[in-house]
C-alpha cells in the first residue's frame, strides 16, 4: 500500500525480500546498507533470535532520489525464513508493493524454494493480492559458491521451478559477495514505481 | 486538489493524499494533541508507511523505523489477541522512565502512535487521542 503525500511531494513503498529460511535476504540487506551508509540516515532495524535468525523482520530506509519531482523513499523488509514463522511472514507482507523472491541455489534446498514461493503466493492470496501481478523480482542467491566446488542448481533449473509461469526478471546473484544485489533492488524500485507511476501527475 | 483518494491497479493499492486533507489531520494532530503537551504523534498505515507527524520540536527519534516497528508490534498483538479469543486489545501503551508510547487503531488501515511524557496523565491522553480519532477518521475519508 504506497502513500502518496501530494502536500511533500513523497512517494513512499514497501518491499520485501521473501524466500526460505538462510538464503540470504538479511544478508541482501547488509550488503545495501554498507554499500550505501553514505545514504541511509538510519541504522539498519532488526529483529532476531539469540541465535542469530531473523525472528520478525529486518528494516531499511532508502531515499532514492526524485522521479516526476516526488522524493521516492523506499522501505525494505525481509521476513523470517524458517517455515514455523508463517504468521509472521504474513504480518511483514501486508501492504507490500514490492517483492524480491531470494531462492537459494544450493542443490539440497530445491524443494525449500518451492515450497516458499508458494507460501508467497498464498499469503498475498490473503491480501487480495496476486503473485501474478505483484511487481517481482526472482534472485538465485549463493552463486559464489560454484567456485567452492559446492553442488547448486543450475540457473536454467531454478528458472524452470520458480519462474516458467511467472516469467519475472531474474538475477543469478551473491549477497554475500555483492554481485547483482545491487541490481536486483535496482530492479524491483524500478518495477515498482513504475506500477505507481499513474498516480504520480 | 481533487484528486482520487484510494487508485487500485493490478490489485495494488496506493493511497494518494491531498494537500487539503494533510492539513486536516494536522491540523487535528495539532490542535488535540501537541497543544495538550505530547512530544510527538505520527499518523502511520499498517504497512510502516508515515502519513503525517508532528513533534514539539524537541524529538530526534527514528520515526521511519518507529513507524515499521509499530506496526509490526501492532499487527502481532492484534494477532495474539485472536489467538486467545479477543477481537482487539483496547490499550496499547508501554511505559517508559521519561518517555512512554501509546498506540491507537484509527481505522482499519491507520494507526495512531503518540510519544508523551510525565506531564500528561494516560486518562487524559486516552480521552484527547478518542477525540483526535474521531475526527481523524472523518478527514481519512475518502474524498474528504
Amino acid at each position: 500500500m504506497a502513500i502518496i503525500n501530494l502536500k511533500k511531494k513523497e512517494v513512499q513503498a514497501k518491499v520485501v525480500y521473501y524466500g526460505p529460511g538462510r538464503g540470504g535476504k538479511t544478508t541482501n540487506l547488509e550488503y545495501i546498507y554498507k554499500k550505501f551508509r553514505s545514504r541511509i540516515q538510519t541504522e539498519m532495524v532488526t529483529i532476531k533470535t539469540h541465535g542469530d535468525r531473523t525472528l520478525f523482520f529486518d528494516f531499511l530506509p532508502i531515499e532514492i532520489g526524485r522521479i516526476k519531482g516526488y522524493d521516492i523513499r523506499i522501505q525494505l523488509y525481509t521476513v523470517p525464513g524458517q517455515v514455523k514463522y508463517e504468521s509472521t511472514r504474513r504480518l511483514v507482507l501486508r501492504g507490500v508493493d514490492g517483492i524480491v523472491f531470494v531462492a537459494d541455489s544450493l542443490a539440497v534446498r530445491r524443494k525449500e524454494n518451492v515450497l516458499s514461493l508458494k507460501s508467497l503466493a498464498d499469503n498475498l492470496a490473503s491480501y487480495k493480492k496476486s503473485i501474478l501481478e505483484i511487481p517481482l523480482v526472482f534472485q538465485y542467491n549463493k552463486r559464489d559458491l560454484l567456485d567452492e566446488g559446492i553442488p547448486l542448481l543450475p540457473v536454467e533449473w531454478l528458472e524452470k521451478d520458480l519462474n516458467s509461469k511467472l516469467k519475472a526478471p531474474s538475477f543469478a546473484a551473491s549477497a554475500l559477495k555483492g554481485p547483482n544485489v545491487v541490481q536486483t533492488m535496482k530492479k524491483i524500485i524500478i518495477m515498482t514505481i513504475d506500477s505507481l507511476r499513474k498516480d504520480l501527475t | 486538489m481533487d484528486k482520487q483518494y484510494i487508485s487500485d491497479t493490478d490489485g495494488q493499492r496506493t493511497y494518494i493524499f491531498t494537500p487539503a486533507q494533510l492539513s486536516r489531520i494536522e491540523a487535528v494532530l495539532a490542535e488535540d494533541l501537541l497543544d495538550v503537551g505530547v512530544h510527538s504523534v505520527t499518523l502511520i498505515d499498517m504497512a510502516g508507511n508515515i502519513i503525517s507527524t508532528m513533534d514539539n520540536g524537541e524529538n530526534r527519534h527514528d520515526l521511519y523505523s518507529l513507524a515499521a516497528l509499530a506496526a509490526g508490534n501492532f499487527g502481532a498483538v492484534s494477532t495474539m489477541a485472536g489467538l486467545i479469543g479477543e477481537e482487539e486489545f483496547s490499550l496499547l501503551f508501554h511505559k517508559g522512565k521519561k518517555e512512554n508510547i501509546h498506540f491507537s487503531k484509527v481505522t482499519d488501515e491507520f494507526l495512531l502512535i503518540t510519544i508523551f511524557g510525565k506531564e500528561v496523565s494516560l486518562g487524559f491522553l486516552r480521552l484527547k487521542v478518542a477525540e483526535a480519532t474521531e475526527k481523524l477518521v472523518i478527514a481519512l475519508k475518502p474524498g474528504s
